[in-house]
């Protein structure tokens, strides 16, 4: 069933009306995504690619049932937005927006900790490409084209790399259940090891590739609980091994802060947590094709 | 975005932090001229860049008359300052901050960052200042105090009681560093900072605290709503070229070797630089083109790149989501002929509208290289340089 969204999941559009949430809505219908509406304050009544479009999250929740939604806010509107869909009842929220001010993340973070487990949102992004979950559904900004489906889920900071390695993929004849971007600002809403525990739950995932990069403390945290926790193989790259320390490499999640953050290290670290990093990113494919095989003859 | 010690000071200094004293000069003479103005017997004569470790650089300096005042920012005006926090090229020295010699009893140091695990406000403090905090860490880790700010609470007074203690502080000086902890929080947290860092923070003769040092970075997506902070902003501490490419919507960091870079996304150029590396050649940039990049900011990527003259070959490599093959193939094949193109281009489209991108390309008759994977185009870029003289 993948995760995250299916061809089931009820998808509302948040900045639908603007001119970039408009020409990604329509290509998400065009692939067969569940969108149900839109929402833009003070359009409400108002129809837009055949779909309603509301003045809030929680009419258009009411109205549509919707549990996810595509947030195409501007960055100084996009914490807002967020936090409106999280009061409003959405399960899953993705944020495509690119420049948020940090603090405002740190706002957002504490928010979404209002509400209990059962009806917390689960935020993805910001400053990320989306979520596909190939022949199915998606939520982002991705070329759906370039997925194939099938069993080996996708994780990334970057957009752009992360259709790299889907492509490579696809080359080798090895096919996606679901990609997730979770985005390259520094504070961001899941990290990798929350999506490695919902792929190593998901029954359609057999193996997870993982795409880091310098900056942050998210890749190690995750190599920690995969050693405990993920029975499924991973296999892993982590741009940056050229990059000059101390320099900003257009993501704020690209700086080096502290030990553990570094490209090498980040590379030693998943190594001694058992997962199989490719050596440089022409490689994520075959990498990958590699592991599986190993498994299937070791299952 | 980084703003200049006596700026930070400014700004601190009205949230409540007690700063000393001083005048900013532009020249030798009006240095001399604030010392002057300020009297007193000697003075530390402090170069403005946006950069740590002048001390050890030979940029700051304390002088016992006003002569030496004027001597030495004589020979700090126009110079570029290289310390171990700039490249070889260093920061130019273009304002000078004089202030009076304050007695010196210990050094602390006090820093607030934005801490990623926690995703918090964290305070970093140490009873050992006076050095780099990366010094700091490494020769006695045991002496950082680490403390993390709820958001919805902000800093609580007994957080802050608390830290004072820990830094051995006693009588007036505990309510002193609570103000100062809370004054830097609210700058902090009312500016959209990134970073704020007091070192050193001085316990005078007197036993009262003074910041001697500071410094402030702000969050560059927080600076439409902080007009006053965009304001400081100081472009001759930039890389020209690098600032010259922001204004035009890219992100662009320029390295030491000799193939230049367009890409789209960061983590695909990182990808790339590797990737060159890897297949035995050294990228000229770093360069990430944006989103929905049209043909012109193609043009625009393409002529920052050549403004480095290291710069013997071209690697495109663009994974279209956003962007539009197409429009990049458009835009590869406009800056071809703008720029009269003497040294080889090699081009990898891929993605949303890839086949159209391909078409342009072939039908505009250029002699562009094109590869089809990271890694082919990575080698067919490193192969097309010209082969260096015996």
């Amino acid at each position: 069933m993948a995760i995250l969204i299916t061809e089931k999941t009820r998808v509302i559009v948040q900045g639908m009306s603007g001119r970039i949430g408009q020409f990604h809505a329509a290509d998400m219908i065009r692939h067969g995504t569940n969108v149900v509406g839109g929402v833009t304050p003070g359009k409400g009544g108002e129809r837009l690619l055949d779909r309603p479009l509301f003045n809030t999250v929680r009419e258009a929740v009411e109205a549509t049932g919707a549990e996810a939604s595509l947030v195409f806010v501007p960055p100084p509107f996009a914490a807002d937005a967020i936090m409106e869909a999280a009061d409003a009842g959405i399960r899953t929220a993705v944020c495509v927006t690119d420049g948020i001010p940090a603090q405002d993340m740190m706002r957002v973070k504490r928010f979404l900790r209002r509400y209990p487990e059962s009806r917390k949102m689960r935020l993805i992004g910001p400053n990320c490409a989306g979520i596909i979950s190939p022949g199915k559904g998606f939520m982002g900004i991705m070329p759906p084209h370039i997925y194939m489906p099938g069993r080996v889920g996708i994780i990334g900071r970057s957009g752009t790399l992360g259709y790299e390695a889907a492509s490579q993929m696809k080359e080798l004849g090895i096919g996606v259940s679901t990609s997730v971007g979770i985005g390259g600002d520094p504070i961001n809403g899941s990290s990798f090891r929350d999506i490695l525990e919902l792929f190593q739950q998901d029954p359609e995932t057999d193996a997870v590739m993982m795409i880091g990069e310098i900056g942050g403390p998210q890749e190690a945290e995750a190599a920690a609980w995969a050693a405990k926790h993920m029975t499924k193989p991973i296999v892993a790259y982590i741009a940056g091994l050229s990059a000059p320390k101390g320099r900003k490499m257009g993501h704020a999640g690209a700086i080096i802060s502290a030990f553990g953050e570094s490209a090498q290290e980040k590379v030693e670290i998943l190594t001694a947590a058992g997962i199989t990093v490719a050596p440089n990113p022409s490689a994520m494919g075959e990498t990958m094709a590699r592991v599986l095989s190993q498994h299937r003859a070791a299952a | 975005m980084d703003i200049h010690e006596y700026q930070a000071k400014e700004i601190l200094g009205r949230f409540g932090v007690p700063v000393p004293k001083g005048g900013l000069a532009y020249s030798p003479e009006q240095a001399a001229y604030r010392a002057r103005e300020l009297g007193g017997s000697a003075w530390v004569v402090k170069a403005q860049v946006h950069a740590g470790g002048r001390g050890a650089a030979g940029g700051v300096r304390l002088c016992r008359s006003v002569d030496e005042v004027q001597d030495y920012a004589a020979t700090l005006f126009g110079r570029q300052l290289v310390t171990r926090q700039t490249d070889q090229t260093g920061k130019g020295v273009y304002r000078l901050w004089v202030e009076p010699a304050c007695d010196i009893a210990r050094e602390l140091y006090l820093g607030f960052v934005l801490d990623r695990k926690s995703e918090r406000i964290m305070i970093v403090a140490s009873a050992h200042g006076g050095m780099e905090i990366e010094d700091l860490a490494e020769t006695d880790p045991d002496s950082l105090r680490r403390m993390t700010i709820d958001p919805a609470a902000g800093l609580v007074e007994f957080q802050a009681r608390e830290l004072a203690f820990g830094l051995g502080l006693s009588g007036t000086q505990i309510t002193q560093m609570v103000t100062i902890l809370q004054a830097c929080y609210r700058a902090y947290r009312d500016l959209d900072a990134m970073m704020v860092e007091i070192n050193p923070l001085v316990i005078t003769g007197a036993g009262d605290l003074l910041a001697v040092d500071a410094k402030m970075s702000f969050d560059t997506k927080a600076l439409f709503r902080r007009p006053e902070i965009a304001e400081l902003r100081d472009r001759s501490q930039e890389d020209p070229r690098e600032s010259t490419a922001g204004d035009h919507g890219l992100a662009y960091v320029g390295l030491t070797g000799d193939i230049g870079c367009i890409i789209n996304g960061a983590g695909l150029a990182m990808a790339t630089m590797d990737m060159i590396k890897l297949a035995g050649g050294e990228p000229a940039n770093f360069l990430d083109i944006g989103g929905g990049a049209s043909p012109d900011r193609v043009v625009r990527a393409f002529r920052t790149v050549l403004a480095d003259r290291n710069v013997s070959v071209i690697l495109v490599n663009i994974f279209a989501g956003i962007n539009r093959c197409d429009w990049v193939a458009e835009g590869v094949v406009k800056a071809y002929r703008e720029v009269g193109m003497t040294i080889p281009v090699v081009v990898r489209l891929a993605g949303t509208n890839v086949e159209e991108g391909k078409a342009i390309l072939e039908s505009s008759g250029l002699p562009l290289i094109t590869a089809d994977t990271l890694a082919e185009a990575a080698a067919k870029a490193v192969a097309a340089r010209p082969k260096l003289a015996a």
